[in-house]
């Protein structure tokens, strides 16, 4: 009898570029980025850090609805992100809206869809995404579907799609990367793993050392990233992205991150899980103060430059919410309207009705 | 025009809609070499291509993720459930996803998507097989749900499902799969989805059903007849939407009514139509409108299906029942 786990888990070792203080510690996986990419990604994660910052606050004010904080896990989701072209398809979780903004949502939209209202699902014909999937697991059965078509139509671009540490214990989890690994479809599987579902640590999911070994069930490449790590998650989505698009099938990227707020502004309280020790360990980490030396480093970033895109942000959050603010009530037509290509007997007649009441 | 089982029926309006749209994708576990568990999808591999019509891991709630993947990349996919008791598998697939996909997008993704599966009792299947599960599905907003009960509407409505740019889950009756054949064109014609069809016409009582269901109720009228009984059995083919205009028009005219499904009492969809014929048409009934449904146990053991069953002789007892009110 041979035991085997020691030799799977050695597989999985973190992969890193960037080091906690700002130093390269892997020249030889080191992306081609050019300057400007490299300040554009710095941009990014400052302006998605302060639109966290500002969701936050507007949402305590109520003007905005459901929130899933992403502070800490700017690396991971905008890194991945930052390796796709307009033409490949995301499959977002709730807590994902950065990297459709990122994509081409207007940030109005994503406001609308805290708020509930269906104009923020109503994407621009040129943004290719779902809205952010609540149901945890369904975007990963779904990607193996959107991926499977990308292959049948021949084109040359992924489908990606993300879920969370907790996401993993779910059917529809092994079955989308199983699908897709079966059918050789490009698609990119992202674990974000925070290390917490709510106030599950992610011991409590699992007895395996790493999520990424996941991939093996498939039969299908995995990595472990470092997700606070921004060059790291770009060059393992872009590797992952090279071979789904040359017809060698899926990936799944596991990204070691942390969410520094809390699970939702629903009334999660992270104290009552988490001990100071924990989050102060993980801000050290900060992907944003590591990639900051960086570039501070390569003489590419001043404190001029980030004031000014943290300037920029509350500009368009300013104008983005008051924009949100204007848009039309809501009214039950507009509902019915939305569920059939032909309304059927009932809706018709419930249209009837409704429009009678809204008209007076 | 052929004579064709409805299974026939049924393979030939997939082969009809995978000639006339390279969109449409067939796929499921075993319909591929294998030509479907009933053979429902035989021959159709050899035909279009294993690009067209494949098999799929043995995954049910993964075969609905991929209708939707594959519907959001402009394709008409026609995923089979092998039976439609696995559907639990699924559920999230097809009632949480895809029957919201318009309304959650505002209109910009659509799911052109025809879940296909078999169900159905009296045939002695073991468990989870034959489970009649259509009332979960009519209670989710944005499925249309579909029980064919010929050959002929078989194929017609397959292909108005298939056409449809809305889910449309397709329920096809394993004893009806062989049981009869009937006339059938050749080539490609629609049958309406969401109108229910007169079977047989009558005065006396009007006889609402689907399914297996239909014909235990044509059976059951023609004994009626020998009794001076005139009963009118309407089929109503569409489960969701129902046609109450057409039930309702009955209705008017025979003033009594017995709503007749195989599933159980507190299942199925009889309780929607009772409901429906009392707010409208409550003036014009000479009695209360009955229901034959099966008893609220589960799904029988498969030698205690013809006990459990409803069949033509509880149709005729509820029938005498309302004519005696």
């Amino acid at each position: 009898m041979k035991y085997v786990l020691d030799n799977v888990e050695s597989q999985f070792e973190m992969f890193q570029i960037l080091n906690e203080d700002g130093k390269i510690v892997n020249k030889n996986s080191m992306p081609d980025l050019s300057d400007e990419e490299l300040k554009e990604l710095m941009r990014r994660m400052v302006y998605t850090r302060i639109l966290d910052q500002r969701s936050i606050a507007l949402n305590r004010q109520g003007r905005l609805g459901f929130y899933a904080p992403t502070a800490g896990q700017e690396a991971s989701q905008l890194g991945s992100q930052f390796a796709l072209e307009k033409e490949d398809f995301i499959l977002p979780g709730y807590r994902d809206v950065p990297q459709l903004i990122w994509q081409g949502l207007p940030l109005y939209q994503a406001f609308l869809f805290s708020k509930g209202h269906f104009h923020g699902n109503q994407f621009p014909d040129d943004l290719h995404a779902l809205s952010p999937q609540i149901i945890i697991g369904a975007q990963y059965v779904q990607a193996a579907g959107v991926a499977l078509g990308i292959k049948k139509r021949g084109k040359k671009n992924v489908a990606i799609t993300y879920t969370g540490d907790g996401g993993t214990s779910q059917g529809d989890f092994y079955e989308g990367i199983n699908f897709a690994g079966a059918y050789k479809a490009p698609a990119i599987f992202i674990v974000q793993n925070n290390r917490f579902a709510i106030s599950v640590p992610v011991e409590k999911q699992t007895n395996a050392k790493t999520l990424a070994q996941k991939s093996v069930a498939a039969g299908i490449e995995g990595i472990q990233v470092d997700g606070m790590d921004v060059l790291a998650v770009y060059a393992a989505t872009q590797a992952a992205r090279e071979r789904a698009i040359n017809g060698d099938g899926p990936t799944l990227i596991e990204t070691l991150t942390y969410r520094f707020g809390p699970h939702t502004m629903s009334g999660d309280d992270p104290t009552r899980y988490r001990t100071e020790d924990m989050d102060n360990e993980w801000e050290k980490r900060d992907p944003l103060v590591r990639f900051r030396k960086f570039l501070e480093s390569k003489k590419l970033w001043t404190e001029e430059d980030e004031n000014k895109v943290i300037e920029e942000a509350k500009e368009d959050i300013k104008q983005a919410i008051k924009q949100a603010e204007q848009q039309p009530k809501q009214k039950v037509t507009d509902l019915i309207g939305n569920m059939f290509e032909e309304l059927p007997s009932n809706l018709q007649e419930q249209m009837e009705i409704y429009k009678e009441k809204e008209s007076k | 025009m052929a004579q064709m089982t409805m299974i026939q029926a049924i393979t030939d309006a997939m082969r009809v809609e995978l000639k006339n749209d390279e969109n449409v994708l067939v796929f499921g576990e075993d319909v591929g070499q294998n030509g479907g568990v009933f053979r429902a999808t035989e021959g159709l591999q050899d035909e279009f291509g294993e690009d067209r019509v494949f098999d799929t891991p043995l995954a049910e709630s993964g075969i609905g993720g991929l209708a939707i993947g594959l519907a959001l990349q402009g394709y008409r996919p026609v995923p089979e459930i092998q039976f439609f008791g696995f559907v639990y598998e699924v559920i999230d697939s097809i009632s949480g996803q895809m029957a919201r996909m318009r309304y959650r997008s505002g209109g910009h993704h659509t799911a052109p998507i025809t879940v296909r599966a078999p169900f159905g009792g009296g045939v002695h299947t073991p468990e989870m097989h034959a489970d009649s599960l259509e009332g979960l599905m009519a209670q989710q907003p944005g499925l249309k749900v579909v029980i064919p009960s010929t050959p002929y509407e078989a194929k017609g409505l397959l292909i108005s499902a298939i056409r449809d740019n809305d889910p449309v889950i397709f329920l096809e009756h394993m004893k009806l799969y062989r049981s009869f054949r009937g006339e059938v064109p050749e080539g490609e014609y629609t049958v309406e989805i969401g109108k229910a069809d007169v079977k047989k016409e009558g005065n006396d009582v009007t006889l609402i059903a689907y399914g297996a269901m239909v014909h235990a109720c044509l059976k059951a009228a023609e004994e009626l007849e020998k009794d001076g009984i005139s009963a009118e059995v309407i089929d109503l083919r569409t489960v969701s939407p129902i046609d109450y205009d057409t039930v309702l028009e009955s209705v008017k005219k025979t003033s009594r009514a017995v709503v007749v499904q195989e599933a159980q009492r507190q299942a199925g969809v009889a309780a929607n139509v009772v409901a429906e014929i009392q707010e409208r048409a409550i003036l014009h009934l000479e009695a209360p409108v009955l229901r034959v449904a099966a008893a609220d146990t589960v799904y029988p053991f498969s030698d205690a299906e013809e006990v459990w069953l409803p069949n033509h002789q509880d149709i005729i007892e509820k029938v005498n029942t309302v004519i005696n009110f």
